[in-house]
């Protein structure tokens, strides 16, 4: 099976691999898939708390080249979003952008899951009417 | 000497042709075209004397006592088909139970899957953690309605060699025939089907430097004398138990490349073992967290199979693929997105099974390329690593398995 030249891409030249640290005010963080399946995926947005907009993303996946070129384009595509525009990134977009075949449709599904586990930890840390929280990241 | 890329190490998938394999093949196309079976002329005197001659070849490879006792075949995959079918169909009367193991190649499993829908029973024996099957778990799963014991001789994946001798003198203590898939150990390593109790055995020459499209099946003839309903009906060549047109230019080939094996074995099979030891040291002394799956010493000298931690094994290829052809025990590599089950069946976590990869050498591989792949293969699996929330989660202490993982 042959790779797209943009899965190529993005397995040669990851965009934003890493992790945030703990402290880092702004950061909902996702961890999705399971390393038996073969595919695990942690994707983090740090948010701007005052606009709402994502200014970075960081992502690490354990999968292969179609996993970890997915999760890249996922980060790529989540900054400078909003967080009410991030949700709308769908795993059909990331096929055809990366021209994924049948078999590694999943990898894209596993993408959009973290992306909105990544939305949903930082709705629970910040969003939601959790004060506390808040003020700490002020 | 500058190294030609990309660098072949994959060679239990298939080999290259040796070119004196090639060379006894070439007139066999063209002015040796007769059909052996054409009794009445030079053409096909001439056709026939070369199949006996491959037939020799093939049968001193493996200690035949006569050359008759090898038949011909497309291949591994219907050599296996056609000794496990035939057996069940011809000695139906005497029971319906198979003995095997959980690690056969593909075709030996399916075979026995599509006999069980057909009433036939069958008892996959597991292996040890090392690949090893215990010769008491065979006895011990025999009953009076076994009519075949079926182990491989060595497994694909991981090279593990299994204890035939032992299997086949169980086989011959219980009256039970005896079959091994030997496609990966044929011409690699000795075979005597004599003196280890084989009545029936499958090799193919793809594997041992000969063409695509040509095996062969050892069916015994004497003590006891092996019987086997065929798969193809036709013109009732090879004694009847595989018709068909014989392809001469494959068999030619096929018989010089089970020649040139083994008269180079007791060379070869040590010099790819070494080659094969120095990339298992450059990669296990430099790499943390990298276990050898298998056998250590009861293995092919040409086999080398790892699984990184951390790291998903199609990742792994997909870093080396221009430089190096190699293979991997991962979902993502198969055809069925399941991973391993050879890895899977050593007890080893499924995650393991994912990350595995197999080195497997062939004649014409040189230290260079052995080093070139060491290196390479080093760092794409660091750099995997750094990109790996496993490896992460490891560095920081965190225990993967108290996780608790949605599976998709």
């Amino acid at each position: 099976m042959a790779y797209s030249e943009k899965v190529v891409d993005h397995y040669n030249n990851p965009r934003n691999v890493g992790s945030f640290t703990k402290d880092t005010p702004g950061v909902g963080t996702g961890l999705v898939g399971a390393p038996e399946c073969g595919d695990v995926m942690k994707l983090q947005i740090k948010v701007n708390l005052e606009t709402g907009v994502i200014e970075d993303a960081k992502f690490k996946t354990f999968g292969c080249g179609s996993a970890i070129a997915s999760s890249s384009l996922a980060t790529e595509w989540l900054k400078g979003r909003s967080v009410a525009d991030a949700g709308k990134i769908k795993n059909t977009d990331i096929v055809n952008e990366l021209k994924l075949p049948p078999v590694k449709i999943h990898c894209s599904v596993l993408a959009e899951d973290a992306i909105k586990a990544a939305l949903a930890d930082y709705r629970e840390k910040y969003a939601a009417p959790a004060p506390a929280e808040t003020n700490g990241a002020s | 000497m500058a190294l030609k890329l990309p660098i072949f190490m994959d060679a239990q998938s298939t080999t290259p042709a040796d070119p004196r394999v090639v060379d006894a093949m070439l007139p066999y196309f063209t002015e040796k075209f007769g059909h052996p079976a054409s009794r009445n002329h030079p053409f096909g005197w001439e056709a026939e004397a070369a199949v006996d001659r491959a037939r020799e070849q093939i049968g001193a490879l493996i200690g035949a006592r006569d050359p008759k006792e090898v038949i011909f075949t497309s291949g591994g995959t219907e050599s296996i088909n056609l000794a496990i079918k035939g057996v069940v169909e011809m000695y139906r009367e005497k029971g319906n139970h198979i003995v095997t193991t959980a690690i056969e190649q593909r075709a030996g499993l399916d075979v026995c899957r599509r006999l069980e829908r057909h009433g036939v029973e069958v008892t996959y024996v597991p292996v040890q953690p090392d690949g090893l099957v215990s010769v008491d778990e065979i006895r011990k799963a025999i009953t009076d309605k076994t009519i075949l014991i079926s182990v491989m001789f060595a497994n694909n994946e991981i090279g593990t060699i299994q204890d035939i001798a032992a299997i086949g003198k169980l086989a011959k203590e219980k009256g039970i025939l005896f079959h091994t898939d030997a496609t990966q150990a044929a011409g690699k390593i000795p075979i005597n089907v004599e003196s280890m109790g084989i009545d029936l055995l499958s090799c193919t020459a793809h594997l041992m430097y000969g063409p695509k499209g040509i095996g062969a099946l050892y069916v015994r003839r004497r003590g006891p004398r092996v019987r086997i309903a065929p798969l193809i009906d036709g013109g009732g060549h090879e004694r009847g138990m595989r018709s068909g047109t014989l392809p001469v230019p494959l068999i030619v080939g096929f018989g010089r490349a089970a020649e040139i094996c083994r008269e180079g074995m007791a060379e070869e099979g040590p010099r790819l073992a070494r080659l094969r030891d120095r990339l298992q040291d450059a990669i296990l002394s430099q790499v943390e967290e990298a276990f050898l799956n298998g056998h250590p010493e009861r293995r092919l000298p040409h086999n080398l199979n790892i699984s990184f931690a951390y790291v998903e094994g199609e990742s792994v290829l997909m870093g080396l693929n221009k430089e190096t052809a190699l293979s991997s025990g991962s979902a993502c590599t198969s055809s069925t997105l399941e991973p391993s089950y050879v890895i899977a069946a050593l007890g080893a976590s499924t995650e393991l099974a994912h990350s595995s990869i197999r080195f497997s050498l062939h004649r014409f591989n040189t230290e260079e390329e052995v080093d070139c792949v060491a290196q390479r293969t080093i760092e794409v699996v660091q750099r995997l690593r750094e990109m790996s929330p496993l490896y992460e989660l490891a560095k920081e202490g965190v225990d993967i398995k108290s996780i608790q993982w949605k599976a998709e």
